[in-house]
């Protein structure tokens, strides 16, 4: 008999800035629509990010960055999966990230981004549809 | 790289994909664990559990890098409860232990509870076995220490540590009997705030009048999560104590008992679902019959299981 499989989603924030908030309520919300969330906390490195991913074996991974950093450190984690042939892990990306930049993360992999004021619905209708399960 | 050899050599992309295949109960992960079985039984498996919030992953944090230096592999299982309402689960523990996640000798995979009434799943039993076959000399298993899964660790752990902090006060008389015997040692983490004096007190007298007069008592620590404060001792502990269940025979005794649970739950399992299933019509016809007081369930349950004799 085969089970049921659940969609595991690992919520990081690469990069310096303190604050969580927002990454927790995303965590809160992916995990009441029956994910499980794996949250990894503040001040991770793009090297910490995926070797956890990879440990977790998640389908996707959500980054979530207010400090400006997104050009290089949302790229970077996109480069190391592809080094650790683990690019079939989604990654989406969230917090403050100017419009004129989305077009190039996109390009270098970001699945999407998601600015500040999305519904987490619309996140979790994205990961629901984007995940192959 | 092909799953088995990928885990014997301790690869962890093989392993976290077998723990995947376990968790969600494909039919490869059993035929993959039968072909791992006779590379385990090596790691000692030590269950941290405790209230939520009592410091439980800050310590496997610093006891990890312990067993590190002293050149030993680790895993990690840390269980968080899945929501009884979504299936999901926050699983945070990785918070504490970000330090550990480059180290080549650690891997740390974070499970939800999943079907387990308050108890811990059938998975974290297969994904303990899998990192033992993977060569990790020690796997730590972190439990919140709700209902059940405080007695189930025992089914999981060679030695279990149990973690509570002051404040805890009267909390301490209400933990029951079978909990505290569980505990091969008490960690009293938090020790940096006001009352760790008096709970190492409360649990003293908690013993004194619950446990079995000729046992050993189990050793009872000082801990400070936040800084690592005891953790030196803590370790020792745990090696001492390890010494004495091989040297006694009690590890080997401990282990016969868990095979001998596991076997009852496989035979239980496996033989509900032939049954359910070769019997299924005849199950919903006498649900109807049940409800219609044609007849009792327990007349229907007998009558199934003599047409369904080996
Ligand atoms: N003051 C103090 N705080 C601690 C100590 N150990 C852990 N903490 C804090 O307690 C909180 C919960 O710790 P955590 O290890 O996640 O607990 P767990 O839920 O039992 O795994 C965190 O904010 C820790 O920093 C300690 O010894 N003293
Ligand atoms: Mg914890």
């Amino acid at each position: 008999m085969t089970g049921s499989k659940t969609i595991r989603v690992l919520i990081a924030k690469p990069g310096l800035d303190g604050h969580d908030r927002g990454a927790k309520v995303i965590a809160r919300a992916l995990r009441d629509s029956g994910m499980e969330v794996i949250y990894t906390g503040l001040r991770q490195t793009p090297e910490q990010i995926v070797e956890a991913a990879i440990q977790e074996d998640v389908q996707v991974i959500g980054l979530s960055i207010l400090s400006g950093a997104h050009n290089f450190l949302f790229p970077r984690v996109i480069e190391l999966l592809k080094e650790k042939n683990a690019e079939d892990i989604l990654v989406i990306g969230g917090g403050v990230i100017p419009e004129e930049d989305i077009p190039g993360l996109k390009k270098a992999g970001i699945k999407e981004i998601f600015t500040p004021g999305t519904p987490t619905s619309a996140i979790v209708e994205f990961i629901k549809n984007n995940v192959k399960v | 790289m092909d799953i088995v050899p990928g885990i014997l050599k301790g690869d962890k992309r093989s392993i976290a994909r077998l723990i995947t295949l376990i968790e969600n109960q494909a039919d490869e992960a059993r035929d993959l664990l039968k072909q791992l079985y006779k590379f385990t039984g090596n790691a000692i498996t030590l269950g941290i559990t405790g209230p939520p919030g009592a410091g439980k992953s800050s310590i496997v944090n610093f006891l990890a890098k312990k067993f590190r230096e002293n050149n030993k592999k680790v895993g990690v299982i840390a269980i968080d409860p899945t929501s009884p309402f979504s299936g999901g689960a926050l699983l945070g523990d990785r918070i504490r232990m970000q330090d550990l996640t480059l180290d080549d000798g650690i891997y740390i995979r974070s499970m939800g509870s999943r079907g387990a009434l308050g108890g811990l799943s059938r998975a974290s039993y297969d994904a303990v076995k899998v990192l033992d076959a993977a060569g990790m000399d020690y796997i730590i298993i972190e439990t919140v220490g709700v209902g059940q899964s405080e007695v189930d660790i025992i089914k999981l752990a060679d030695i279990v540590a149990l973690v509570l902090i002051p404040g805890m006060g009267d909390e301490v008389q209400a933990i029951k009997a079978g909990v505290m015997e569980i505990a091969d040692i008490f960690v009293v983490n938090k020790s940096d705030m006001d009352g760790a004096d008096r709970l190492i007190t409360e649990i003293q007298m908690n013993l004194d009048l619950n446990q079995d007069k000729n046992k050993v008592k189990p050793p009872i620590l000082k801990t400070v999560g936040t800084t690592g404060e005891g953790i030196a001792d803590l370790y020792k502990t745990i090696i001492d104590v390890q010494k004495q269940l091989q040297d006694s025979g009690m590890l080997t005794n401990k282990r016969k008992t868990r095979i001998n649970q596991e076997l009852q739950e496989l035979i239980r399992e496996i033989h509900l679902k032939q049954i359910i299933s070769s019997f299924e019509t005849q199950i919903r016809i006498f649900t109807e019959k049940a409800l219609n007081k044609e007849i009792d369930p327990y007349s229907a349950a007998v009558y199934i299981l003599e047409n369904a004799k080996l």
